[in-house]
Parts: structure tokens; sequence; C-alpha cells
């Protein structure tokens, strides 16, 4: 059984609470304390059932005002996937939130209501969902009991999305028409739209294959540790410990080390009492090289043949997650995996108008703000294109006087 | 399943690996937080497949409120012994002691609560700048909202509106002086994956994890075990029941379960029918909707 992460964008009047409140009730993940709980709580729907939204709510102040502030993850299970729900505020102020709980996703659920069709809002979460390169989107048309279960409906809000998409590139992209409210289509395949010849949201989420393809032979580990027991049964031990990022490593494989460029051979690979002779994308592992080299932490095993880019100055779309707005005098940290270097902002090239997507000349970058920065680092830096390698193609930058995250970094070209 | 798509235990193994030599990596004296609990003994086995055969980066440290079960210290010791690591014992009846903490009275009285003072008083005595501990999302509703590195201010605090944005598979562990960051490698499992993971590897647990007889009381609907930390009085019925526990705390605050599980498959299906969660039988977190938020902002794990 397999792990899938997703992620909604919608706000709470489109019922994204309600949704995941309702997936979770369906699939009976909610155990019978918290129901107890939610029974017992004084907010309810108007005709006196219980509020499905609450699940999700879990700090005081979202309670208080009926609203999600920071992402909260929920976790439920069926007899084909487990599920990971990053449960993401819908509002534009929280859209550093929204970018936050996306970039694990492998999948995104987009709530329109079916009586507003595609709105601002909507061009704003479908944009963030295509800079994060998120493969798989489930357009999830929510309210259709309000507006009679109609087919004419769901077909016009589904054409002018696609639009939309095709706009974006937005690359699988699935429509099903929902309630949340009631339950149609969420988990149980509706009897009020007789119409909708597709599946259900948890059928769909149970059966997409979100397997990342594109990377398979970009093979990258960051070097996280350097194990050495230095006892004296162990004395010559030197094991790169790191996490596979993308691709493969199998034994006697060429690897180069970035970025002094030294290459060496996979002498043994190791998980704990393990000794495979292949390891993958998504697994902790450590490597054994025939020569010895200098590497330490922040160091990048790769692939011999494909060698990433490597480069002081790149261009990055960015998001601007901090109070304090972008300042091109000071130096920041930048961090992109184990690795962490100075860096500053060279120039704005532009900023993005997220709710009409146009790009605008700036002179200022401030929180929420998405556009594209030219930026130069202290060190060289081993990363590939966002668009062609996800894990080794986004970094985060820190404040130095705050210590704060302060930007997303999605890395576009290199600019030298 | 392609070789790609790795099994959700692998997967999550994998991640708890990662954070923890993001750890390692990022902090110069961290800690691993160590109650005794299924959650801190499957973060022992994680910090065994990150350094071995390397010595781990960190000691244990124990925060001990006095009124354990004696179980749970048994194991704890022979645990150490097997490991071949650090133990750093901080023990609540010193902060009693010492007058920094006031031992509650009545009938609900427990040490819980004083755990905090007697952790953060050990990590300043200690200077350490990162604690890991076993917290899970799934576990409570504020839990759900906490970052994998959640950085405390100098007094312990998390404030939940300050919390750093955590993108991708990349940690921000860069603190002020003063600061701390408290680590939760398995904030993504379930209680379920916990048992899964504990069988898979085939993790020796405290007794009391079983179903064993035990003589207790009845406190509002939960079974707590009779013993001099627990205050009694004429109107408690005493009675020797077939139970087990699904967490692992202080005596006066963790309740048992009726139980005949005395297999790991047995708690395992027990769990997976169960419709109770397991902070449920936590007394401390009954005490209002926002308990656990309230202690989290006060320092507590």
């Amino acid at each position: 059984m397999n792990l899938l992460k997703f992620f909604t964008a919608g706000s709470v009047d489109d019922g994204k609470s309600t949704l995941i409140g309702r997936l979770l009730y369906d699939t009976d993940s909610i155990l019978a304390d918290q129901l107890e709980a939610l029974q017992q709580s004084n907010r309810k729907n108007d005709d006196g059932t219980i509020d499905l939204a609450i699940l999700t709510d879990g700090l005081r102040a979202e309670r208080e005002q009926g609203i999600t502030i920071d992402v909260a993850y929920k976790y439920f299970q069926t007899e084909k996937r487990k599920f990971i729900i990053a449960d993401t505020p819908g509002h534009i102020q929280y859209t550093r939130n929204m970018v936050t709980g996306a970039s694990t996703a492998k999948l995104a659920i987009i709530l329109i209501d079916a009586r507003n069709g595609v709105v601002e809002q909507t061009i704003r979460h479908s944009y963030l969902v295509s800079l994060l390169g998120i493969e798989h989107v489930v357009v999830a048309i929510n309210k259709m009991d309000m507006v009679d279960y109609s087919e004419t409906v769901f077909h016009a809000i589904t054409e002018k999305y696609k639009t939309l998409a095709e706009e974006l590139k937005l690359k699988a992209v699935t429509f099903i028409p929902v309630s949340a409210l009631k339950g149609d289509n969420i988990v149980h395949e509706s009897q009020n739209m007789i119409w909708y010849q597709g599946r259900s949201l948890l059928h769909f989420l149970e059966t997409v294959d979100v397997e990342d393809k594109q990377s398979y032979h970009l093979a990258r580990m960051p070097v996280q540790w350097v194990v050495r027991p230095q006892t004296d049964a162990l004395h010559d031990y030197r094991g790169y410990a790191g996490r596979v990022l993308s691709g493969s490593f199998k034994l006697n494989d060429k690897v180069t080390v970035l970025p002094s460029g030294s290459s060496s051979t996979i002498d043994r690979i190791e998980i704990f009492d393990l000794r495979p002779e292949e390891v993958h994308a998504g697994q902790s592992v450590t490597l054994h090289l025939k020569d010895n080299i200098d590497i330490s932490r922040g160091d990048v095993l790769v692939n011999a043949a494909h060698l990433p880019q490597n480069s002081k100055l790149i261009e990055t779309d960015v998001c601007w997650m901090d109070s304090r707005p972008l300042d091109e005098s000071i130096t920041y940290l930048l961090q992109h995996n184990s690795k962490v270097t100075k860096a500053k902002i060279s120039e704005i090239i532009y900023k993005v108008d997220i709710n009409t997507l146009e790009k605008q000349d700036a002179a200022d970058f401030k929180l929420n703000d998405i556009g594209r920065i030219l930026i130069k680092t202290a060190d060289e830096l081993a990363f590939d294109l966002y668009t062609d390698n996800k894990a080794n193609g986004a970094a985060i930058l820190i404040d130095s006087r705050t210590n704060l995250t302060v930007a997303a970094l999605m890395f576009r070209a290199v600019a030298d | 399943m392609s070789k790609y798509n790795l099994d959700y235990l692998d997967e999550l193994e994998a991640e708890a690996i990662h954070i923890l030599r993001e750890v390692a990596g990022q902090f110069e004296k961290p800690a691993l937080l160590f109650s005794g609990g299924k959650d801190s003994i499957t973060l022992v086995r994680l910090a065994e497949k990150a350094f071995r055969p390397g010595k781990f980066p960190f000691p244990l440290v124990h925060i001990d409120t006095g009124h354990n079960f004696e179980e749970t210290i048994a194991y704890r010791d022979t645990m150490v012994e097997r490991l071949g690591e650090k133990l750093i014992v901080g023990h609540v009846q010193e902060s009693i002691d010492q007058g920094k903490v006031v031992e509650q009275t009545g009938k609900s009285a427990s040490r819980n609560s004083l755990q905090t003072v007697t952790l953060l008083d050990t990590i300043a005595k200690h200077g350490f700048d990162a604690c890991i501990g076993g917290a899970r999302r799934d576990e409570e509703k504020a839990r759900a909202k906490e970052r994998i590195f959640s950085v405390r201010d100098e007094f312990g605090q998390w404030d939940p509106k300050r919390q750093r944005p955590e993108l991708w598979n990349i940690y921000n562990g860069k603190i002020h002086k003063g600061e701390n960051v408290r680590v939760f490698p398995i904030s993504n499992w379930t209680e379920l994956d916990v048992w899964n993971y504990i069988k898979r590897e085939n993790i020796d647990l405290p007794s009391i994890y079983f179903a064993h007889r035990r003589d207790v009381i009845t406190r509002n609907g939960q079974l707590m075990a009779a013993s001099p930390f627990l205050n009694m009085d004429a109107d408690d019925i005493v009675e020797n029941k077939m139970v087990r526990f699904r967490t692992v705390g202080d005596m006066s605050c963790t309740a048992a379960v009726e139980s005949e599980a005395d297999q790991i498959e047995d708690i395992i299906s027990e769990i997976s029918a169960s419709k109770i969660s397991e902070r449920g039988a936590r007394m401390d977190d009954k005490v209002s909707e926002a308990a656990m938020e309230d202690r989290k902002k006060g320092g507590y794990f």
C-alpha cells in the first residue's frame, strides 16, 4: 500500500472544510470520542446536523472565527491507499500557507462553488498549483445540491476551467460534480446526478497514478551526515548518509560529487542492516565510495552521466512569505536541501498579479507576492530546474536577522 | 507495485530518518526525549537506522515524573544498556523539592503538567538546542498544525500564529541563542502506523502495552491503575481487571483499556476496530477543547 499526499484549495465558503470532513466521516475515519466532541460543539448546520467543517479547525482562533489560518494535516486510509491531506486556507492573505501545504503534495483538489463558477480565487489557486508543478488536479465542483444537480451548470464551469487550465499548462485535470454537505460523489457515487458517468472523488484518489516519472534518470543524493564510527573495528568506515531525492543509485554506478567535481564509483549501499544493490527516490540510505575523497554535509552525489546545473546566478520564481518585504540590500541565507549558502537578490524581474495572472514591473516585493527574481549565491549550487526535477529544483530563503523562512524559491533558469 | 513507489511504512521511515539526520547536521547539542512510550521507542529504532554503525549524535533524555510504571523504567534501563548510548534523567521531584513547582492536590492530582518545568530546566542545564520528540499529528488537533521543526522561544512556548512555513522537505533549524527547536520525525505517522512498524521491525515493548491483570479504579468513566500515586478515597472501588495501556505517561494520568490483546497482532486488530482515539485515554486532554494547544503554548512537548 502506498501513500498519497494531496492538498485542498478553496475557502470555507466553497465548503472546503466540509469536503474534508465528509471524506473523513464517510470513510469512517472519525473516532467516537472525536465525534462526541463534535456533537457537543455549538456549531451546527442550519438543519441541525453536525458541522463537519469543525473537524479541521485546530486552533482556538480558527474555531472562534470559523476560518482556517494554518495548514492542518489530516490522515485517513482505505483498503487501497493511505492519505495525508494538507488542509490549507484559501484566502489571499494566507497564500504562503497554501504554498506550504502544496509544496509536498502530489495532487490538488480545487474547489469551485457551483453557484459562482470560476472566480478570481479559482484563478489564484490554479496558478499556485501550476507554479508548484503539481501534476494532478481534481476540480471538485461543489454545492451541486444548490443548483438542482444541473448538468448544464457543471458543463459550463468545466468548459470555462479548461481554458484556464490550458493557459496555465495544467496537465491532468479531472472534473467531479459534488455536494460535500449532502455527500454526493465524495465517497459514494451520487444518485442525484445520474448524468455523471465518472467515479466518486474517493475512487479517483484511490486509483490515480501519481508516480513522478520524469526524474527517473536524475540520480541525486545530498549528503546530510557522514557516518564515521572511528572505532578499532570500523576504523576505515566512511558512509555518506542521505535521502535519495530523485532517480536511482546502483552498485558500481559512476557518481560525481558536487560542487568539487570529484568522481568515484559506488562500492556499497546500506539501509541499516540491509545491503541492497539498488536504491531509489525517497529512500534514506548510506552510500560508500571506492575512493577516499573529501565529502561533507551539503555536498551532492549525482549520476555522472546526467549532471545537474551548477551555477551561482539563478533565475527563480519566488513566493514571499514574510511580513518584512524583500530587501535587495541585505544578504540572505539560501537553503537548498542540506546546503546553506549566502545569497543576494540582484534583480526583481517581475511580479505576477495572481488574480489576473498579469506580469508587472515591481519595485517592491511583499508578503504573499509571487514573481520572478534573479538571485546570486556565494557558493555554486548543484540544482535542476524545477520543471525537470522538483526535488532538486527548490530552495528556501532565510532572513539571518530573524532566522525566519521568508521565501520559497523554484529555480527556472541558469542566468550566466 | 513499481520499485519507485515505496510502501507507506518505508516512506514514513525514510522521512523520519531524513529528519533525524537533519537534526544531527543542523544542531550543536540535540537530544532525544525518551518517555518509555511506544512512540519514543520507535524513534530510538529510527535513530539506529539513521546513524548506525556510528553512535547517536545525541543523548536520550527522560523527564521522570517519579510516578512511573516500573515496567517502563526497567525497559528504559535495559534498552540504554543494549544501545550503549547516554541517558540523562530530569526529575520532577527535584523541581518540587526546589520549590519551582507545587504538587497538585485533590482527587485528580497528576504530575503530568509539572513535567514542563523540569523539561525546560533540563534543556537549559544542558544547553540543548533541539529536542526530538515522538508527537504525531493524528493525536490531537493542535498537534495537527504543528511543524516538524517547531521553534520554541526561551520559555519553551509555541506560538501557533508565528510558525515558519515548512516547504518541500527543507527544514530551517536556524535559531537565536536561548531558543530551541522541538523536532517531530514521526509527525506524519498514525497510531496504527506505529504499531504496524513495531510489528514489522519486531521491536520489543514494555509489558504494560499488552493485556495483563491489574488493580484498577474507575474515574470519570476511565480505568486508572491503582497505585500509591493516585489519590484514592472510600468511594473508589478497586477491581482486578484484564487491561492494557494504549499510551504510556505518568501513572496518574494514563488510563487503561479493558483488553485481552496480549499479542501485537491482536493489538493491531483491536486498534483497527476501535472507535476511541488514543488520547481519549489521557485525562490531561479532557480539560478543555484547547487543552493541548494551551499546554504547548506553555512549553509542553
